[in-house]
């Protein structure tokens, strides 16, 4: 089980997901395209602060399968770590794109250190190097290290980038050694870029850059095996910019040998990544010539050939076939996967198709931020894709708030309705609550749909958002809280509402917040409206619900509604448990070591009867803890009798009952009088218990737990407790027992209107027979069945049941069911044995009876069925001939 | 004092309980709170729990003795929210320091006084602050930030100066919704303890998974997060708050098996019920974590938001004879695995 596990040096970087690199990962592409010096395209759009679409540049690598994102800001025309900062924030809010690590990547280390500020998962720094000398090299590390970056180690010296294969190998064993020694880095996140350059460029000394490159990483890997190899792969084909097909043919040559001599990752656009075997075998030929430097006329040859292909224009592969659907569909999708490309032509569209532009946002918007609000609630999304729903939300508003101001500047000139500004929600943290992250979310997405957000902040006193509100003219009011003291705090909140004769609907959110509590505690203090906001993504719903004329009362009716249904749920079963499946609960029974059981054959042969036992014996054996809870005073006994309050009057009460005992014990006020039985008994492994009597088989019926317990906690049911029929001869024995004569003198003591002694002697009985009930057990265990000859307990270890088996009555917490008390009684004939009688309701008369079934086995104990579920009721209904109706009645405290 | 590293690898440690749950239960008035010394402060101080480490030591010290009594191995500093960040919810952005100095001795006091012959550790409780580094407060602007990291590092800075000189054993990341924020505080400690040219405090790390995505408030997979703080090389990594035992079973069993280091593990006193409660019995949590336990997940155990010196009583004599999870083998090198696939 705890065999200790083994943890690879593999590389292990993080956005939102995990990226491990191991031996036998596929290359690794590293996205280029977020580089203001490598695509014009995206410096434009940095350079005219057009954030987002240079955001749709780094989702489109992602959806083309760049697994980590290259980001550079290195322009001589920005403020670079302006640029970093605020480009690496909004990419934060991307998960999509989040979810890969980045790449930070930079000639400047300020700002490096400016992108390591922003980004939660484990980056790649790109790069560092000794260009600087071998001292500022190691203060770069540390601060890399000190963020948990990985970094890239240029093959650089303060004589300038290593050309050569030889300098390319000692500089990076030079750096291995101060990163692994001095630094104290982890090998596995060092990452080697040894310099990839053009070639092809007609300068001979070019001719020999890619073969270097390949046999350096060959001979890096050789030596430094866990370190990494990576490069900026689009550098190699430099000399044939413009001619993308040649290009990518190139790299796709170049990527095949160095891949296999090592090079772990690399900068490409991974857009345009062709696959080698694809490549028309001529342009391949040439281009491996000119990879690998194999002839002196490998540029020439392949120069020429360039010029004969043309550069075709490729369509950009994304999956774009949500753009074909209707326009209600695509604003779902639009929402859903948080893309504001296409959200203004959009909702321009549905603004056309639809009537009025407030059925754009009533209708497709809201349908679609419902579905978010399901996917959020079930753990399909999570919350920084909500909070992006909720912006292209807020920019389809955007398109159609012109035109609903414009409509109701109209309908004003017409005079049909008062111009009015935006509704007004108020929120507020709680007095006492400092939490304000969730309020500030449910803030924002209100706010991006349109609705005037004042937020009071936290630890905000009733008064002062209750004075605020009225002053403002607030339609809503929010409350948030996290602690479980801010939901009383929230109470009393809706108090004062009520007391100041407030109109606005009250929303409770926050993590502590249910929508039980809602409508137990909250909601009956103010009738106004209570709603509880499950999450950000629900309070749009709730809110435009509330603040709809027509829908207003319809929704707060609705609500109120489920907040009275669920009140009277709270209260009818507080002590609701999640339950399992009652097959579920049969398999996960209590199991006993039957093989190695050996049961008792009871001394008795089916039925003895006692009549008129000795009352002093019992006596004995009262239980006096009851006798006190009888009379309302709480207290153990003996304790009670020196309790400060209620001692005296316990020491009298006492006395009193020790000298009715004696008087009920001489002058044989009672009589006692009762039943047992045994019978060769066993069980069907699930929850029926056959005895075989002198008249044939009898079938017993128990319940079985079936609340939801801890791993290996069993289900019990008392069926567990007798041996399945594979196993040897179990047995299992009844009881019944009463004390008569306590009539004659309860009637007594009313007649002399003496109630102290008639209510003494009602309980005594009680206690008298419970007290008989106990001895006749010890006497079963003993004697009667004799499964315990030698126990030897006192009175104080019987009551707290410290013998071996048990005796369960019907209609108790373990067998909840009366009716098999009519089983019992014919079992034992205990009507005409002993004279107790059972009523329709099947209470025993005289009231001071017990019956109850006796289990030997050592492993047997007490227990509380709980509720059941329909599935055991129906079986259970099945297996005693009931109807469904009938079950039900008998079993309605055990249901839900 | 007694090797923490040796003694784990000896058995499973536990770690004490909540400090909020058992502050209620002295049903503290604002004047209890406010003490003589902040009488006249201008704002409600009832609530702010890392203040009774002055104005009320005493119930601090005891609550952690009740928790050394039940068990523990580790109790926590009361200081959840003591940096200037979020004391400024008070205006006691100034008081950071000295809360942490007092709040550490109190602590070591406490120990003393319990004189227990086993060693007892005091953790310095490092929270995740009130605001969040990687997520934007406004929506309209979602490049925005309420926080500057260098403002979070120089926060946490200032906490673990005061928490070590006031004479902490350990210092505690936890309850971590936003991985940015760790990443702040576990650059503080490093540079604090290079600044002081002090030998370092062993960290542990102790992260939140908030729901049913499995993933922390920051949108982080589990893994991701490990790989995110793995270069603090802490102590122990692990998850706390949130969630309960039986919700964060698998969570634990993931980290029991990415973990270089020692685990832990301190879940709520299961969900908090309709009435924002939490219910779960002792017993229960403590059968949830034995089966950690066995299961070999779990170096260090104990309880967080509900649970209280019973929970932890029987935490830990629930796992007190059963096994430590042993430390994984971690690899130096690829080369066997090569020679393996070679022969293969």
């Amino acid at each position: 089980m705890s065999e200790a596990t083994i943890i690879k040096p593999y590389l292990r970087l993080s956005g939102l997901e995990p990226l491990t690199i191991r031996p036998e990962s596929n290359f690794v592409n590293v996205g280029e395209r977020c580089n203001v010096t490598g695509s014009k395209k995206f410096a434009r759009l940095i350079r005219e602060n057009k954030y987002e679409e240079a955001l749709s540049v780094a989702r489109q690598q992602v959806e083309n399968g760049a697994q980590v994102l290259d980001v550079n800001m290195d322009d001589a025309l920005l403020d670079g770590v302006k640029a970093m900062t605020t480009f690496l924030n909004l990419l934060q809010a991307e998960p999509d794109i989040a979810k890969i690590p980045v790449m930070i990547d930079s000639s400047k280390f300020e700002i490096i250190e400016a992108g390591l500020k922003c980004v939660q998962g484990k980056c790649i720094v790109n790069s560092i190097s000794m260009k600087e000398g071998e001292e500022k090299f190691i203060e770069q590390a540390f601060i890399c290290q000190a963020y948990g970056a990985a970094v890239v180690v240029m093959a650089f010296d303060e004589q300038g980038q290593a050309d050569t294969l030889q300098r390319r190998i000692d500089i990076c064993e030079k750096a291995y050694k101060i990163l692994t020694e001095v630094v104290g880095f982890d090998p596995q996140d060092i990452i080697f870029d040894p310099n990839i350059f053009a070639i092809a460029t007609g300068i001979e000394e070019h001719n020999n850059y890619a073969v270097d490159f390949i046999d350096a990483t060959r001979i890096i890997k050789q030596k430094m095996p866990l370190a990494k190899i990576s490069g900026g792969v689009s550098n190699v084909s430099f000399s044939f910019r413009g001619n993308d097909p040649v290009r990518e043919a190139i790299h796709a040559v170049f990527l095949y040998h160095a891949i296999r001599a090592g090079m772990d990752m690399g900068i490409v656009n991974a857009g345009q990544l062709i696959v080698y075997d694809e490549i028309e075998p001529q342009l391949r030929e040439l281009c491996e010539d000119v990879v690998l430097n194999r002839r002196e006329d490998a540029t020439e040859r392949l120069v020429a050939f360039a010029e004969t292909v043309k550069a075709k224009d490729k369509a950009e592969v994304k999956d774009e076939a949500w753009r074909s659907t209707s326009v209600e569909e695509r604003l779902k999708h639009a929402l859903v996967n948080g893309i504001t490309d296409y959200i203004d032509g959009d909702t321009e569209e549905a603004r056309q198709k639809y009537p009025k532009p407030l059925d754009v946002i009533e209708g497709p918007l809201m349908a679609g931020m419902d579905v978010v609000g399901d996917l959020f609630g079930s753990g399909k999304m999570f919350l920084p894709q909500v909070v992006k729903s909720a912006r292209v939300m807020k920019k389809a508003v955007a398109v159609l708030t012109p035109f609903i101001e414009k409509e109701k500047e109209e309908k004003a000139a017409r005079g049909e309705i008062s111009p009015s500004g935006a509704a007004k929600v108020l929120m507020a943290t709680v007095k006492g609550d400092v939490h304000d992250i969730g309020k500030n979310i449910v803030g924002v997405v209100l706010g991006c749909n349109g609705y005037e957000v004042v937020d009071l902040g936290v630890m905000v006193p009733a008064e002062k958002i209750l004075e605020t509100a009225q002053k403002e003219g607030a339609d809503v009011i929010g409350l948030s809280g996290l602690i479980t003291p801010s939901l009383d705090e929230m109470v009393h909140i809706a108090r004062e509402m009520k007391r100041r004769n407030m109109k606005q609907p009250l929303l409770i959110g926050g993590a502590t917040t249910s929508r039980t509590h809602t409508a137990v505690k909250i909601a009956p203090e103010y009738e106004n409206g209570v709603v509880h906001v499950l999450d950000a993504s629900r309070s749009v719903t709730v809110v435009s619900n509330l603040l709809n004329k027509e829908g207003k009362a319809q929704f707060l009716q609705q609500t109120q509604n489920e907040y009275l249904a669920l009140r009277n749920q709270f209260l009818n079963k507080q002590k609701h448990k999640v339950q399992i499946p009652y097959e579920e609960a049969v398999v996960t029974k209590e199991y006993f070591d039957w093989k190695n059981y050996k049961p008792t054959r009871p001394a008795t042969d089916g039925i003895k009867v006692l009549k008129e036992f000795d009352l002093g014996t019992i006596a004995r054996y009262i239980d006096w803890g009851p006798f006190f809870i009888g009379w309302e005073m709480p207290g153990r006994f003996p304790e009670v009798l020196s309790d400060k309050i209620f001692g005296a009057e316990a020491t009298r009460l006492y006395n009193d009952a020790q000298k009715m005992v004696e008087k009920i014990v001489a002058e044989k006020w009672f009589s006692a009088n009762g039943v047992i039985g045994f019978w060769p008994a066993h069980s069907n492994n699930r929850d029926t218990i056959t005895l075989q009597t002198a008249n044939g088989e009898v079938k017993l019926e128990s319940l079985r737990q079936q609340m939801k317990k801890a791993v290996g906690q069993p289900s019990y049911s008392l069926a567990d407790f007798v041996a399945p029929d594979t196993f040897s001869q179990d047995y299992m024995g009844a009881f019944a027992v009463t004390i008569q004569g306590a009539r004659e003198h309860i009637d007594r003591f009313a007649s002399e209107y003496d109630e102290y002694n008639k209510i003494l002697v009602q309980i005594l009985a009680d206690r008298f027979v419970e007290a008989f009930a106990e001895c006749l057990h010890e006497n079963v265990r003993k004697e009667y069945w004799g499964y315990a000859k030698d126990e030897n307990l006192t009175n104080e270890e019987l009551i707290k049941e410290g013998y071996k088996g048990i005796r369960p009555a019907p209609g108790y917490p373990a067998c909840p069911d009366h009716t098999e008390k009519l089983k019992l009684f014919s079992l034992l004939n205990a009507t005409e044995n002993i004279g107790i009688e059972l009523t329709e309701s099947l209470a025993m008369n005289p009231p001071a009876s017990v019956c109850g079934w006796y289990f030997a086995h050592p492993g047997s104990h007490y227990f509380g069925i709980g509720k059941i579920g329909r599935d055991q009721l129906e079986d259970y209904a099945k297996r005693k001939g009931m109807s469904l109706e009938e079950a039900e009645k008998w079993l309605r405290p055990v249901l839900e | 004092m007694a090797n923490i590293q040796d003694l784990l690898k000896q058995r499973i440690l536990v770690i004490d309980g909540a400090m909020g749950t058992m502050i209620q239960r002295y049903k503290l008035t604002e004047q209890d709170y406010r003490g003589e010394r902040f009488k006249d402060w201008p704002s409600d101080l009832k609530g702010n729990n890392d203040l009774l480490c002055l104005t009320q030591p005493q119930i601090i010290k005891a609550i952690h003795k009740e928790y050394l009594a039940a068990g523990a191995d580790i109790i926590e500093t009361n200081t959840f929210n003591s940096q200037k960040v979020s004391l400024a919810d008070y205006g006691m952005e100034t008081l950071a320091y000295e809360i942490n100095v007092a709040a550490a001795k109190i602590a070591r006091e406490a120990i003393a006084e319990f004189n227990s012959p086993e060693p007892k550790f005091v953790a310095g409780a490092i929270g995740p602050l009130n605001k969040t580094l990687s997520l934007s407060p406004d929506v309209n602007n979602p490049g925005f930030r309420a926080l500057s990291f260098d403002e979070a590092v120089a926060a946490y800075y200032e906490q673990v100066k005061g928490l070590t000189e006031g004479g902490v054993d350990l210092l505690l990341i936890e309850t971590i919704f936003d991985t940015l924020n760790a990443k702040a505080a576990i650059f503080a400690i490093k540079k604090y303890f290079r600044d002081t040219k002090q030998e370092e405090r062993p960290i542990m790390i102790s992260g939140t998974i908030t729901d049913a995505s499995g993933r922390t408030l920051s949108g982080q997979t589990l893994e991701a997060f490990y790989n995110s703080i793995r270069h603090a090389r802490p102590l122990s990594i692990g998850l706390n708050c949130a969630l309960g035992a039986q919700e964060m079973r698998p969570h634990v069993e993931e980290l029991s098996h990415l973990a270089e280091c020692f685990t832990s593990a301190y879940p709520n006193a299961g969900l908090p019920n309709a009435m924002g409660e939490y219910d779960e019995q002792p017993e229960d949590t403590a059968h949830f974590i034995e089966d950690w336990a066995k299961e070999g997940f779990v170096n260090i155990v104990g309880g967080c938001c509900g649970t209280t010196p019973d929970h932890i009583r029987h935490i830990a004599d629930h796992v007190k004879k059963i096994r430590p999870r042993p430390l994984p083998v971690v690899e130096t090198s690829v080369q066997t695995e090569k020679e393996e696939a070679a022969i293969s």
